[in-house]
């Protein structure tokens, strides 16, 4: 089912938020950690709750709201968000001092703010929306079942818009331990040269992402959500090509209907290995778009992605910054956003112009 | 859309038994759950009880075939798991798009709780093995591997109202037809970080918990699993066994009054109940029996029996929270509730509110103290209620 989308707001580590200009000019980051850039908060929350909320929750609840706003909407029918990690750093916070206080910890504050649908339920309170609330923490297909849940949501009774988010946070302490799991770069590396660098490892990012679906047409939308479907594990690269060409049958379009690809590469050579063999083949002759030099590596990423094709359908045009030679013959009508976490879980979001 | 959904098998691990069979037994017999802490490793051990499940990890892997160093939330959801699914005998029916969609809210933190014990000593130190699986996503993948389903793998986590959503979800791809069938509920093992937790908020009660009780002084933590086996009417009808019970109604909203505390009126629970009957097409009388969310706090139970008070008065079905059995499992709870919601419709059973001595005096209406069977169950409401405002109410009907 189609679905319209009629803001979005994004915080990431480009300057994305509150930027009428759509990628107008790059962040440059040379180590393997980016972060994201953050507005003031003070305009958009109240500031005694400021003091209170760590950074992803602040992130979320600044972009919901401004996404709400955008949209014209006071509250919506239904609030869902996506988050692999969620509110990691109160986790960290209750965590420390448990074990540094030998079970005693002094206050509930961190350990309330952990809970994964801290960030749902924090949207709903200040905005008094009593309306349909979930959240998923599904690993790297959190953002996919947020964005199918809404979908479903919108195809039911009852629901004309939902807001949906994902989102996830590094904290120093998540880097470190990321880190040891050899994620991420050793050698310093500009995230504006990623794709060059032929080596182990990729760039640990975050951010968040929300989204105003309607499931009626206006004249404000910027692009469509026409589906979403993920596959866990598929065993070689011809079950990975079976998955895609299954999805692209329950679209009722083939792979030459699709005008750009926005793709997941994150420099690391193997995890891109799939990618390059799916440009050699299925994805021939398609253009295709990166995005994780802009954002990093985290499993809510194509939360970023499906942001930035909405601003590709509505511009007609990738930005310039991206410096990807593509300009577009006609119309970008059907842009597919192909990603995979670590091999674990793929997914597809099928996004096309109004 | 397809309408309608049945739930065909059922899987439960809790503080009170390790299967079905064993759970009912102690249900019937009055014997809850709650003991003094054995288990888990943590100083409050003499001083909170807990219904822990009675297997040590060790034990635990001996049943699910899980490695020993694996969370217990993951062996936990892997018993019960499989339980409902080779209680539903969907698995012999070929080629279905099976789903798993298990909610949890602890994850694999009782091993991050290990291995930030060297961390925080050492950043280069605690094995990595340890918080591998920290995310309530990983638990699933790896339930679901084990189980070999690969269609739909998803994971939700809205605190106490986990595997409502969890169950509800599942219902939803199956009417709009990307699955045939699903494995909905969830999991949670008891942790130092949640005792820690809820123990800080100042709601765990030093005795075994009172639900709905006058003098009732907060809950009692406990862990398990439970899942239900839900289908299509299609797929009901190639099985050879009757389906349990369908889920006829469900509906999730949200309190938006508070983090962690429940409206005065019970606003969230209200919207939760009355959603989820006019979806069933039910009139509150209809209703034979409510499952509480019932935890035994000041503020759960006044709240959520203020939203009853205002749906049901004067006709108020009979109700109990078996949380006085199994304390309150968190992200497991409404799953191992949903077993026991359909094992009522199938077999008539009403279930007890233990310790019960005085009912309290805000409401006309008090929960049942014994345990009675074959009577004519047509339809369970069952509750929950989360931090963060998260209400969702399920009703299964009797077919």
């Amino acid at each position: 089912m189609k679905t319209y989308i009629r803001s979005t707001v994004t915080i990431s580590p480009q300057k994305t938020f509150n930027n009428p200009v759509f990628l107008n000019e790059l962040t440059e980051y040379t180590s393997n950690r980016l972060t994201c850039i953050e507005p003031d908060y003070s305009e958009a929350i109240d500031p005694k709750l400021i003091r209170r909320m760590s950074r992803i929750i602040k992130m979320s609840v600044a972009s919901a709201l401004a996404c709400l706003k955008d949209a014209e909407i006071a509250s919506p029918d239904a609030i869902v968000t996506g988050t692999a990690y969620g509110c990691l750093e109160d986790t960290g916070i209750f965590l420390t001092n448990m074990v540094q206080e030998n079970e005693e910890p002094v206050t509930p504050v961190a350990f309330v703010q952990s809970t994964h649908n801290t960030i749902g339920a924090q949207v709903a309170l200040l905005i008094k929306c009593n309306r349909y609330n979930n959240t998923f923490v599904s690993s790297g297909a959190s953002f996919e079942n947020a964005l199918l849940d809404a979908m479903m949501l919108l195809a039911e009774n009852n629901t004309t818009n939902v807001l949906v988010g994902g989102m996830d946070e590094i904290t120093d302490m998540s880097h470190i331990v990321l880190s040891r799991m050899g994620l991420y770069k050793r050698q310093p590396v500009s995230n504006l040269n990623l794709f060059n660098t032929n080596s182990k490892g990729t760039i640990n990012g975050e951010g968040v992402a929300f989204f105003l679906l309607e499931n009626t047409p206006s004249e404000n939308d910027l692009a469509c959500i026409d589906g979403a479907a993920t596959f866990y594990k598929p065993e070689d690269i011809e079950g990975i090509k079976q998955h895609i060409s299954a999805f692209l049958i329950t679209q009722h379009i083939n792979y030459n209907d699709i005008n750009l690809l926005i793709i997941g590469n994150n420099g690391d050579a193997k995890n891109d290995e799939i990618y390059e063999r799916l440009r050699q083949s299925v994805f021939n002759e398609i253009p295709s778009i990166n995005y994780k030099h802009l954002c990093g590596e985290y499993p809510t990423s194509t939360a970023f992605a499906t942001w930035l094709g909405a601003n590709v359908i509505k511009n007609n045009n990738t930005p310039a910054s991206l410096n990807n030679n593509y300009s577009p013959k006609t119309q970008i009508n059907k842009v597919l956003i192909y990603n995979h976490y670590q091999n674990i879980y793929h997914s597809l979001i099928l996004m096309s112009s109004c | 859309m397809n309408n309608a959904v049945f739930v065909v098998g059922v899987g439960v691990i809790s503080g009170i038994g390790n299967n079905v069979t064993e759970c009912l037994d102690a249900l019937e017999k009055g014997k809850a759950g709650i003991n003094k802490i054995n288990y888990l490793r943590t100083n409050h051990r003499d001083l909170l009880p807990a219904a822990e499940v009675k297997l040590s990890n060790n034990e635990l892997s001996a049943i699910c075939g899980f490695s020993p160093t694996t969370s217990r939330t993951a062996m936990l959801s892997m018993i019960a798991a499989k339980e409902a699914w080779d209680n539903s005998g969907v698995n012999k029916l070929p080629a279905l798009r099976t789903g798993f969609v298990s909610a949890s809210t602890a994850g694999g933190i009782d091993k991050t709780e290990d291995f930030f014990t060297h961390f925080l000593a050492d950043k280069t130190k605690g094995k990595l093995r340890d918080i591998i699986n920290h995310e309530c996503g990983s638990i699933t993948n790896m339930v679901a591997e084990k189980l070999g389903i690969k269609s739909h793998i998803s994971t939700i986590s809205t605190a106490c109202s986990s595997s409502a959503n969890a169950i509800m979800y599942g219902a939803r791809l199956i009417k709009h037809n990307i699955l045939d069938a699903v494995i909905a509920g969830g999991t949670d093992a008891l942790t130092r970080f949640t005792l820690n937790g809820f123990n800080t908020l100042l709601v765990l009660d030093e005795h075994y918990c009172k639900p709905f009780d006058e003098n009732r002084n907060g809950l009692n933590l406990g862990e398990g699993a439970g899942y239900v086996v839900l289908v299509s009417e299609h797929v009901a009808s190639l099985l050879k066994q009757r389906p349990y019970c369908a889920l006829s109604g469900y509906f999730n909203a949200n309190d938006a009054y508070h983090q962690t505390s429940t409206s005065f009126d019970g606003d969230g629970p209200y919207m939760a109940m009355a959603g989820a009957l006019m979806m069933s097409g039910l009139q509150p009388g209809d209703i034979d029996y409510i499952n509480l969310h019932g935890t035994g706090t000041q503020n759960n139970d006044s709240s959520e029996g203020a939203a009853i008070q205002r749906l049901f008065h004067p006709h108020y079905p009979k109700m109990s929270s078996t949380k006085s059995f199994t304390g309150h499992t968190l992200g497991a709870s409404a799953g191992v509730e949903a077993v026991f919601s359909a094992l009522a419709i199938q077999q008539g059973i009403v279930y007890p509110n233990l310790r019960l001595e005085e009912p309290m005096v805000a409401f006309p209406f008090a929960p049942e103290t014994a345990f009675s069977k074959q009577q004519d169950i047509k339809h369970v409401l069952s509750n929950s209620v989360g931090f963060g405002g998260n209400c969702s109410s399920l009703i299964f009907s009797k077919l």
